[in-house]
């Protein structure tokens, strides 16, 4: 644990931070895509410690709050089924659907259980043939490749009582959405470090160049978002727009070739809906005709009706594209609160506003 | 909210509203009101404390202890968080039928010698055999007496601006290993459970006179939690120094792994102590000296009435911000989960 340590350490952080302030002589706006690089740069501080000249927004990368009501009451719909039971991480628990959460509807006595990963269900599938047993999963391509290889061990199985529930997303159409709109003030992206340790930078560089926008791979710990920064800004000053990895104690340039070829075995690009933007197209992995048996959604004769996102005067749309800052919000720690939601960012503690209402800094 | 969840149970706010609106309201007497770790009786010059808790905790054997163990030194701690010296000691067993007698001789022996190491008597009991599946496998309940000199003053009005906060050792152990031993993670780790009785600590701390303002043990909701809560209740800020908070190597990696802070996770075996600054240096020497104390800090301090109650951090770039009261235990949301029907316990009302 020492290695983990060792990227946390204060005055190493500090130091990219001194150096970036020496260098940074314009003003820019910058955005961490990944909620956890959120959630790491409020918990320390180093918002606080950046020249007033750089602006950090957050981004739309927290798979939890970018997950639609309709998956959640789709799922609570499956629970309550005869015969069948869901699992899901935990994290998936407190989420709100439109009327109640998972948290709730076990209380109520839906059949649902926490899993740490996919494969104990198939565990569970194979030893109880008479359940039918629904995996919901979520995530960013870091999931992707663990559900594309359960849905392979379960076919190998030949399990006919196994099936997923999906919602799979892809950073780079999200970026790609957020440059293209004419509003829009980010000059350079800190990318997620783990996604990119599946994907590699392929898929970065041509948005780097068309959009003329700077990408920095980074970490979660303090340094390497401090050092993250730095580099970006770096190259922000010198005018040079480039993909480079300061994660490369995890991330090559071509990512993990096994995990790619896997997920594209068993999924598509296809489109995806995000909870708090709307439909971007080709922006998520979706079943492929090979694999369709394997769709919860077989089990539902229902309709699940769509879902209008967020409650008037939310401005989680703004928040997850990096226009607005939670304190914007006039509903943000009043109205709205982690116990009580209202929009996407607040809904995962890895949100946005989520994390600003967990880190709220104070004068002291 | 029409029923009881898992988060009515685990040191958070819905825990807090809980004893509020459904316990203090009814049972309304000065005793309780003051709502500490154990009730201060006081009739003429003599001062008793009283004190109950139930154990539920599952796995009943886990990394370093076992439930037995931990309902004596729970209860002991709870006495001595109020600066009372423990001697008395009730043991409630619910037992669920088909026990193996194995499991209960381990954990009957070791309430013994956590007794004899804290230096109280089992003076009263009972038990009772419930149907199996109406229980999990053993609910231990223990109630505890102590005595509390004249001398000692400890209570909230007691903390004052300027008071370092001191904890006698690494912080989290308790939770992590319960969570890892409950949820079969799959993870080489040498990591035990903190349990112990800390009276020695408090008697060497009264014996050298160290002028100790409050005490409390981290127990659910973690130090997070107490904090909050003492914040509030005394009216000062208190601000945590990132730094100096003792965590082992092993926690610090769990924590990462598991994105749980182990500021949240619950202890047995830590107590915070209130010190006035002047005796801040002696206190940890003489903490330090006992077995229970060798890794002692200083880890905050009590600053002024400026935000009324809130419990902040300085985290290790300098920077300070709010540390809130949890919403409830951090690990009861997936563990708990994953085991349903698990019952737990509604601490110190
Ligand atoms: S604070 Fe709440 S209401 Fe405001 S943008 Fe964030 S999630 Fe929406």
């Amino acid at each position: 644990m020492k290695y983990l340590s060792e990227f946390r350490e204060a005055s190493k952080t500090k130091l990219f931070i001194e150096k970036t302030k020496s260098i940074a002589r314009e003003k820019w706006t910058i955005m961490e895509v990944c909620g956890s690089q959120t959630h790491s740069i409020l918990s320390s501080g180093i918002d606080e410690l950046l020249p007033p000249n750089i602006t950090l927004v957050h981004g739309p990368g927290c798979p939890v709050c970018v997950t639609p009501k309709e998956i959640i009451d789709t799922a609570i719909l499956l629970s309550k089924k005869k015969d069948t039971i869901l699992f899901t991480y935990g994290d998936m628990l407190r989420v709100p659907g439109s009327k109640e959460s998972l948290f709730k509807a076990k209380g109520d006595g839906a059949k649902i259980k926490m899993v740490y990963s996919p494969f104990e269900v198939i565990e569970f599938a194979k030893n109880n043939q008479e359940k039918k047993c629904v995996f919901l999963g979520i995530g960013f391509e870091t999931t992707t490749p663990s559900h594309a290889s359960v849905i392979l061990k379960a076919r190998e199985l030949n399990l006919k009582n196994f099936f997923v529930l999906l919602s799979q997303f892809r950073v780079p159409p999200a970026l790609e959405a957020i440059l293209k709109d004419p509003f829009n003030k980010i000059q350079g992206f800190l990318a997620p470090g783990h996604v990119c340790t599946v994907m590699g930078i392929e898929e970065y560089i041509p948005i780097s160049e068309k959009y003329k926008v700077p990408i920095v791979v980074t970490g979660f710990e303090s340094v390497d978002l401090a050092e993250g920064i730095f580099m970006l800004i770096q190259m922000l000053e010198r005018s040079e727009n480039a993909v480079k990895i300061q994660y490369k104690r995890s991330c090559k340039p071509e990512g993990n070739l096994k995990a790619k070829e896997i997920m594209k075995k068993v999924f598509k690009i296809g489109p995806q809906k995000w909870r708090g933007i709307g439909l971007i197209p080709d922006s998520g992995w979706i079943l492929r005709e090979e694999f369709r048996e394997f769709d919860a959604l077989n089990l539902l004769k229902e309709k699940i009706e769509e879902i209008e996102e967020t409650k008037e005067g939310c401005i989680a749309a703004l928040i997850l594209q990096g226009k607005k800052k939670p304190f914007e919000c006039s509903l943000f720690g009043k109205d709205c609160t982690p116990l009580n939601p209202l929009g996407a960012p607040m809904v995962s503690s890895e949100g946005a506003c989520a994390a600003y209402y967990k880190y709220k800094k104070i004068a002291d | 909210m029409d029923k009881i969840e898992l988060a009515h149970g685990s040191g958070g706010i819905l825990m807090r509203e809980f004893i509020e609106n459904e316990i203090k309201k009814r049972f309304k007497n000065p005793f309780l009101e003051k709502l500490l770790d154990s009730a201060i009786l006081s009739n003429k010059n003599k001062k008793i404390a009283f004190t109950t808790d139930s154990y539920v905790v599952s796995p009943i054997f886990f990394p370093g202890g076992n439930i037995g163990e931990l309902a004596v030194n729970g209860t002991v701690n709870d006495l001595v968080a109020v600066g009372a010296f423990p001697e008395f000691i009730s043991l409630s067993l619910i037992i669920e039928e088909g026990l193996p007698f194995e499991d209960l001789r381990k954990i009957l022996d070791s309430v013994k010698i956590s007794a004899e190491k804290a230096k109280v008597k089992i003076v009263t009991g009972d038990t009772k055999v419930v149907e199996k599946g109406k229980g999990d496998r053993i609910f231990i309940n223990t109630s505890g007496i102590g005595f509390i000199p004249e001398d000692v003053k400890i209570g909230y009005e007691k903390i004052e601006e300027g008071d370092l906060l001191i904890v006698n050792g690494p912080i989290g152990l308790h939770g992590f290993s319960i969570l890892v031993s409950r949820e079969n993670i799959e993870i080489e780790s040498e990591l035990k459970s903190d349990t112990a009785p800390l009276n020695e600590l408090w008697e060497k701390l009264y014996e050298n006179k160290i002028e100790v303002h409050f005490m409390r043990d981290p127990t659910r909701g973690g130090v997070q939690g107490v904090l909050n809560e003492i914040a509030r209740e005394s009216g000062f800020d208190i601000i945590l120094f990132e730094e100096k908070i003792p965590v082992t190597d092993e926690v610090k990696g769990l924590s990462e792994i598991l994105g749980i802070d182990p500021l949240l996770m619950a202890n047995e075996g830590k107590m915070i102590f209130f010190v006035k600054r002047k005796d801040a240096e002696k206190a940890v020497e003489i903490l330090r000296k006992c077995e229970k104390g060798r890794d002692s800090e200083i880890i905050g301090e009590v600053k002024e009435k400026k935000h009324k109650g809130i419990l902040k951090l300085k985290t290790k770039l300098g920077v300070t911000r709010i540390l809130d009261m949890p919403y409830s235990d951090p690990y009861q949301e997936s563990a708990d989960f994953h085991l349903s029907h698990k019952p737990v316990s509604l601490r110190h009302f």
